[in-house]
């Protein structure tokens, strides 16, 4: 009877699993073949006004990156100063919980923020606008695996750095950023693979445009966002550009998730 | 000299942290407060939004039945506080005054927001999600912890993380073009609807889910399972009186932190939940949830139906905000670094 049991449960196990592999499969098989058929060369030639993509791709590579300008460098100071600097402290250990619970907060949130802060003021919706959206959505993710991957480095190398006499800013730069670079670096990956893919930050600040442009201080081509009104047009074309749209982001945050991977394998062989 | 400061240029990052959420939630309140002031908490179980409905103004019904209508109109512009709804509200009534002088004597008109279609919304499709996924992801994560041999784990495991960062628009997507059509056709009723949106929703946050009850299942130590199969318990066996209660306060965190996530989504339902303001009668019934209520009309409100999205954007700001430290300060405390 226990054995029966056994086999039956498990058996719903190994079957839930599988329905939940099907399900993903599904989507991604999907999202390959639509995608796919929708894919052509001048896709990465034109802009959206005729049918390409070029803006949205190069628009929504620049609000990420211009988000990374941002957020990396805060990010990491600010995990530096949870794990180097204050340590232990109540002030660290608050700061250390809010940016956790800011890592799952709702995007769209973000979003309503920043339309309020630096859409309105300003008159209109622009790159900056979405740029500090994504940059607020990056922050909490770097610091958070910055604090952890410092985390790892033993306390040994910073004694023996101060036994030599070097300062705290000496062997936080020198030795504990070194020994911890790799796993930054691959938690850098993958919030930047994590806010290249968002749209709700983007909808009401950066909106977005069909013509190319690298001013940020107007509405800004996202391909995100583009991607959610072209698949509710009505016209087959419309969605077909939406699905290679899809297609090209899932492969990009895919490629950028899966070096980040790479890269920490082959430190820790 | 540079040790100095930069240990105040990292302590100023830490404390921007503290500075951007007290500023979220600050501003939010702050954008909120017209309509705050004007529904108060009445706001969270009145199901009509946007609706024009009659105002009984005490100092105009006081005014003499037969006034001229020029009157009328200087009567109203000096009560009302000069908001854009209200200017909106005027020019109807204008309208109106030429065709019914006697009933614009005792009534106005103003537009009443109220969030509970999408509060309810958002509650619903959010436990339709965690009915399907959360039974679902606990057979994968089962399966992975503790059933696959190893080289079926790692790489289903690494799948299963790769797809937790597939963007949710993706998901959104295919449930409007895929999905949703063949739950219509099963369960009747429209294509675009509560049951549909909550499914999809359901579907996006299994990764995320199944990927963190995985890593809560594997940290129940391999001497207390060894131990129990070496007195012949079986594997379900195991599972059920070994793994699940050691790891059971892991598991209902991780349960509820893909809560908060499903609570805030918003692309992967955007697609799907047919964004009109009407409470489900059937589960098959189109509805809106807060996040999508927000992306759908952020663009074209302004002045107090703008002021309404805020406050809505504060109760689910405020509200995930209690899930997910809930879930990580009470549950995942173990895990914390």
């Amino acid at each position: 009877m226990r054995l029966v049991v056994n086999k039956i449960v498990l058996g719903l196990s190994v079957f839930a699993a599988l329905l939940g592999l099907v399900f993903l499969g599904w989507i991604l098989v999907t999202l390959f073949l639509k995608g796919m058929t929708a894919m052509n060369l001048s896709l990465f030639t034109h802009d959206l006004v005729d049918n390409g993509l070029r803006n949205l791709i190069v628009g929504q590579f620049v609000l990420a990156g211009l988000a990374s300008l941002i957020g990396i460098p805060l990010g990491m100071v600010a995990g530096i100063y949870l794990r180097e600097y204050g340590y232990g402290s109540r002030f660290a250990e608050l700061i250390r919980d809010l940016s956790d619970i800011m890592m799952s907060a709702p995007s769209i949130v973000i979003g309503a923020f920043v339309y309020a802060v630096a859409v309105i003021p300003f008159g209109g919706p622009s790159g900056f606008a979405g740029a500090f959206a994504l940059a607020i959505m990056m922050i909490p993710i770097v610091i958070n695996t910055t604090d952890s991957m410092l985390s790892l480095v033993p306390k040994e190398l910073r004694e023996a750095g101060i036994a030599l006499g070097a300062s705290k800013y000496k062997v936080i730069f020198d030795i504990v950023i070194r020994a911890a670079k790799v796993g930054i670096m691959t938690g850098i990956l993958l919030s930047f693979a994590r806010i290249i893919g968002e749209t709700a930050p983007l909808l009401f600040t950066s909106e977005t445009s069909n013509y190319f442009t690298l001013d940020l201080t107007e509405s800004f081509p996202s391909m995100t966002v583009s991607i959610y009104n072209l698949a509710n047009e009505p016209e087959e074309s419309a969605r077909d550009l939406a699905w290679a749209a899809s297609l090209i982001l899932t492969v990009l945050v895919l490629v950028i998730n899966l070096t980040g991977r790479y890269v920490t394998r082959n430190k820790h062989k | 000299m540079l040790e100095k400061l930069f240990q105040k240029i990292s302590l100023g990052s830490a404390s921007f942290v503290l500075v951007l959420l007290i500023g979220i939630f600050v501003t939010l309140f702050l954008a909120a407060k017209p309509a705050i002031d004007e529904f108060g908490l009445h706001f969270l179980v009145d199901p009509r939004w946007n609706t024009e409905v009659p105002v009984e103004n005490s100092d105009m019904t006081k005014e003499p039945q037969a006034v001229s209508s020029s009157m009328m109109q200087d009567g109203v512009t000096t009560d009302d506080v000069v908001e854009d709804e209200e200017d909106d509200l005027l020019a109807d009534d204008e309208d109106l005054l030429g065709d019914d002088e006697d009933l614009e004597g005792e009534k106005a008109t103003k537009t009443v927001y109220g969030g509970l279609v999408p509060i309810v919304g958002t509650i619903l499709s959010t436990l339709i999600a965690m009915l399907f996924a959360v039974p679902i992801a606990m057979g994968i994560a089962v399966f992975l912890a503790e059933i696959a041999p190893k080289n079926i784990s790692t790489p289903v495991g690494i799948a299963i993380e790769l797809l937790a960062a597939i963007p949710s628009i993706i998901f959104g997507m295919w449930g409007l073009f895929y999905f949703a059509p063949i739950i219509s056709d099963i369960f009747g009723g429209y294509q675009v609807s509560l049951l549909t949106a909550g499914l999809v929703l359901g579907i996006m946050i299994l990764p995320f889910m199944a990927a963190i009850t995985r890593d809560s299942m594997n940290t129940t130590p391999d001497i207390l399972k060894e131990s129990a199969y070496a007195l012949g318990a079986t594997k379900f066996e195991v599972i059920k009186d070994v793994i699940f209660p050691y790891s059971k306060v892991g598991i209902i965190g991780s349960i509820i932190l893909s809560l908060g996530r499903a609570l805030g989504e918003t692309m992967a339902v955007a697609f799907l939940i047919g964004a009109v303001y009407q409470l489900p009668e059937k589960i098959t019934d189109p509805t809106i949830s807060i996040p999508v209520a927000m992306a759908v009309n952020f663009g074209e409100a302004s002045g107090l139906g703008e002021s309404a999205l805020f406050y809505l954007g504060l109760i689910l700001f405020v509200f995930s905000f209690g899930v997910i430290s809930l879930a990580k300060f009470y549950f995942l405390k173990r895990n914390k670094g």
